[in-house]
């Protein structure tokens, strides 16, 4: 009972990086595998700037700023030297396994004894408390930014090239500026996510990035599934609800016995079961109309 | 205002695929000209269009708009001037979008895209007039999304949204080759209201003889890379459907031999 709390706070933290994934993988119809980089970036830079003296919020803003700038990397090598995707954003993730260890100086740094986010505001709440109330006003702020940009006509412009980049181009707008300025809000998110995680646990890890990209599928997927895609402001709490149910969901799984080394294993599985459900849908369809008839 | 100057294409050059796409074409456009564009597949008809909109750039060659050399434009660029509709139903538009915000997009077409409100309530009555013109119906769907139209529907909406930011020249590419015939023929009623009642300059491929010679105050045949025919005014009135067979056979040297263009 006593993890619940903890549980949604995480949910929360974690969910600024599957909007993130949500804006590449649904809204640009890419899968970036930056996020594998830029959330840990966001950690790292945070972290870097706490540890010299730096305020929170300006550690979570230069955070965010650092992990714009990989997405504009990402999408200069996708638009502008004309790599695919996938390969671009691996090409980032993997600089930024270097970059982050720069930033940090070694593979580990603690945030012990340090300010937070979660420990500047006057304490009349116990810790637990406060990283869900920074956590929700942290959404809350992501979600509204995001719910006016993408109804602006610079973010329905991104909306429709991942519709149909056709269209968009036959309606005068450049698809590789439109591809970059959503790579670059997804990865200032991720990072900011990264940020917010690090300064949770007490300290960012050069590795803290494996699986990011899953996870964020994970949730945005359960997301939909549950709590549906009618409209932009309906995904984007889906996504966040979503990876609240995603944390909940390792919880469980974990008090019921399982290794926590098993959980990349098991939230691959879920996601590759989520993926596939479409064709299994449609197999078993075919299968009961055929028996219809 | 269009001036298409000895351009040439070639695609795939040096390989064993090279494909002499266009080769020493010119064409030249007057305002309120209304062309049908025949001829068989790999004539150059596509490409000819392609080039004009900018989805590649010619080898050699000019292309002007009213004054404006865009040969080297890029595509979006040129769409300032340029209102398009494809031959797929599915490309005009974005199916994920409302119509309302598909119309919002068309709406600034060339226009650099900014911070202000996508789809603002105010233009939607503007929105609503519009698509009642089509008669199909829309007005009442405005939130939804354009996934949920039909084909016909959909290039209806799309011709809507290629000319209601006044396009200085409309592209059309076979832009009923994908519907049924019924629809077809309600959709190039549309077009025909459109272009004239707008004196829209346009350029429409169609696969169709009949609709060719229906339509439209000029008509060019391409073959091989070239235009062979070009026929205005009471010439291209008087034209049947023999007419243009003998003088395409006379031109090219060579017999008909696509099934589509004689039946359709």
């Amino acid at each position: 009972m006593d993890l619940i709390i903890p549980t949604i706070s995480q949910g929360l933290l974690w969910s600024v990086m599957s909007i993130g994934v949500y804006l590449t993988f649904r809204v640009l119809d890419i899968a970036d595998l930056t996020v594998e980089g830029s959330f840990p970036l966001g950690g790292a830079v945070a972290a870097a700037l706490l540890t010299i003296g730096y305020n929170p919020i300006s550690a979570i803003l230069a955070a965010c700023a650092a992990g714009m700038l990989s997405g504009v990397v990402t999408g200069f090598l996708h638009t502008k030297l004309k790599i695919p995707a996938l390969l671009a954003g691996i090409l980032s993730m993997i600089a930024l396994y270097s970059v982050n260890l720069r930033i940090m100086g070694k593979a580990n740094l603690s945030l012990l004894q340090i300010d937070t986010v979660f420990t500047i505001f006057p304490a009349s709440f116990d810790n637990q408390t406060m990283v869900l109330l920074v956590g929700l006003v942290i959404v809350l702020i992501v979600g509204i930014i995001n719910y006016w940009f993408f109804g602006t006509e610079i973010g329905a412009a991104i909306r429709a090239t991942g519709f149909n980049q056709h269209m968009i181009r036959a309606n005068g707008v450049n698809t590789n500026i439109t591809i970059i300025l959503g790579l670059l809000m997804s990865n200032g998110l991720v990072a900011v996510s990264g940020a917010l995680v690090a300064q949770s646990n007490g300290f960012a890890d050069v590795g803290m990035g494996v699986g990011t990209i899953v996870i964020g599928l994970a949730s945005v997927i359960i997301g939909e599934v549950l709590f549906g895609t009618k409209s932009f402001r309906n995904c984007l709490i889906s996504v966040v609800l979503g990876s609240i149910v995603y944390r909940v969901v390792i919880a469980i799984v974990l008090q019921l016995g399982m290794p926590p080394n098993d959980l990349k294993l098991f939230t691959a599985v879920l996601v590759t079961l989520a993926l596939s459900l479409p064709l299994f849908k449609a197999k078993f369809n075919s299968k009961k109309r055929r028996v219809a008839g | 205002m269009l001036r298409v100057e000895n351009i040439s294409k070639t695609f795939n050059p040096g390989t064993i695929t090279e494909k002499i796409a266009l080769s020493d074409v010119s064409l030249r456009l007057n305002p309120g000209d209304f062309v049908t564009v025949i001829g068989g597949n790999g004539a150059g008809k596509s490409t000819l269009m392609n080039s004009i909109a900018g989805a590649f750039l010619v080898d050699t060659g000019k292309i002007i708009i009213d004054n404006n050399d865009i040969t080297k434009w890029p595509e979006h660029k040129r769409a300032k001037f340029i209102g398009r509709v494809f031959q797929d139903p599915m490309m005009g538009t974005a199916a994920g979008m409302m119509i309302e915000e598909n119309l919002a997009i068309a709406s600034r077409r060339g226009k650099t895209p900014s911070f202000r409100w996508s789809a603002p309530k105010s233009e939607r009555e503007k929105f609503r007039e519009l698509l009642k013109s089509l008669n199909l119906g829309l007005e009442n769907r405005l939130e939804n999304k354009v996934g949920l139209l039909s084909g016909g529907q959909r290039q209806a909406l799309t011709l809507l949204m290629a000319t209601m930011a006044d396009p200085k020249l409309l592209l059309l590419d076979e832009h009923t080759a994908a519907l049924d015939p019924k629809t077809a023929e309600k959709v190039l009623a549309i077009t025909e209201n459109i272009i004239s009642d707008r004196s829209l300059t346009t350029l429409m491929i169609t696969h169709n003889m009949r609709d060719a010679l229906r339509f439209g105050n000029r008509l060019i045949m391409m073959y091989n890379g070239k235009i062979i025919i070009d026929v205005s005014g009471k010439d291209k009135k008087d034209l049947e459907v023999q007419d243009l067979l003998e003088m395409f056979e006379k031109a090219s040297g060579s017999e008909m031999d696509s099934d589509r263009m004689l039946l359709g």
